[in-house]
């Protein structure tokens, strides 16, 4: 069956609360996750006030001002700070999305901070995305064509060129799969909404001869058909993208192809 | 401990080459009871707490008969295509086969029964 609880060693119980900054009077709370896999301790939820003077708007921003001002242990991923890598992934205030452009002033009350849910977690904020990478991998997000290679670039019209936006521009962060109850039941045989997006993306492409192979791979109960329209992937995409229609049109073209 | 590849965890057995033919039905057979069930509920639901003799006489005429025979057949089949989904998602190894073909046979049983017992009130 389901796991529906968290195991004994994975409750999460409350952590330390760090001092507020000396002489600061505009200060938020943030109650982060906290794991190290080293102490052997269950995880737990670290309270930190954060000087909102001498700090950005954005909640990596707080992220950042913890590191470096408070407790240089706290441990996340980030790169880029707008929203292009997809490294910031997190769950925040109870929705998953990219730390580096969710604004703390869309959030009221304290600010909450865990890992992406249902992943194993690396450390902290960290989650482990081995699994999900090589799902992505399986569906073969790159061109593939039998026909002899052109002298110069492969042609496309503007209108098949088109047909990419809102496909092409998912950075991986996560976001979608890891809101999913159906990823967090079978994620090890359902691919998820970022995989079949970017499966998606490749089936469509004007200039891809591998279509028919593509369907094949994911004619599936479990690889595709787990998808029940839940929509949690393009309510938590934080590029405003919709994996739930990209899944409904692959479900579509497999109906067309047998009928 | 196994020291297989991430790539190979993920391809598993492979494609099954089905599941098309499942959600096709369930989507035909959720159109047709669109219109199955509100004319089930027209034809039987007058009928509810009538006299023996008087839903004996309805149930014998064709349009009520066949549209409780079609709530039968179709419900009963759409119900055994969406539970085997919700079986699918919450159980695992072999207590998932064995909920599936338990479920598979409950749904044909009450169909069958339900269809003798309208037989035997009809005819």
């Amino acid at each position: 069956m389901v796991q529906f609880t968290l195991p004994r060693n994975s409750k999460i119980i409350t952590g330390k609360t760090w001092p507020k900054p000396e002489g600061a009077g505009n200060v938020r709370k943030f109650q982060i996750y906290r794991w190290n896999p080293d102490d052997g301790k269950n995880p737990q939820v670290d309270t930190y006030f954060v000087d909102l003077d001498d700090c950005g708007p954005m909640v990596l921003d707080a992220l950042i001002y913890i590191k470096n001002k408070i407790d240089p242990t706290l441990t996340f991923r980030r790169s880029c700070r707008e929203g292009i890598c997809g490294s910031c992934a997190m769950n925040i205030d109870g929705i998953n999305t990219l730390a580096c452009i969710y604004g703390m002033d869309e959030i009221k009350g304290d600010v909450k901070i865990y890992p992406l849910p249902h992943m194993p977690v690396v450390k902290d904020l960290i989650p482990d995305l081995t699994h999900f990478y090589a799902q992505h991998e399986s569906v073969m997000p790159w061109l593939e064509t039998k026909t002899a290679t052109p002298e110069h670039e492969w042609r496309q019209s503007i209108e098949d060129r088109e047909k990419l936006d809102g496909l092409y521009e998912c950075v991986m962060c996560a976001c979608c799969s890891t809101s999913c109850p159906s990823y967090w039941w079978n994620g090890d045989r359902y691919l998820g909404p970022a995989a079949l997006l970017h499966a998606y993306r490749w089936i469509i492409d004007s200039r891809d001869e591998a279509t028919g192979e593509r369907l094949d791979d994911l004619e599936d109960p479990f690889k595709l058909y787990r998808c029940h329209t839940i929509m949690n992937c393009a309510k938590s995409c934080p590029k405003g993208l919709n994996p739930a229609k990209a899944i409904a049109s692959i479900k579509k073209m497999m109906v067309e192809r047998q009928l | 401990m196994s020291l297989m590849t991430d790539r190979k965890r993920v391809i598993g057995l492979g494609s099954a080459r089905s599941g098309t033919d499942h959600f096709w039905k369930a989507t035909v057979t959720s159109v047709a009871l669109l219109v199955i069930v509100p004319i089930f509920l027209f034809s039987f639901g007058p009928l509810l707490g009538e006299p023996y003799a008087e839903v004996q006489a309805a149930l014998a005429r064709p349009f009520p008969a066949v549209s409780a025979a079609l709530m039968l057949i179709v419900g009963f089949y759409h119900f055994r295509l969406g539970v085997q989904v919700v079986i699918e998602d919450y159980m695992q190894g072999l207590g998932r086969k064995v909920a599936i073909i338990v479920m598979a046979c409950l749904s044909y049983g009450l169909m069958a029964l339900g269809l003798v017992s309208l037989a035997q009130i009809a005819l």
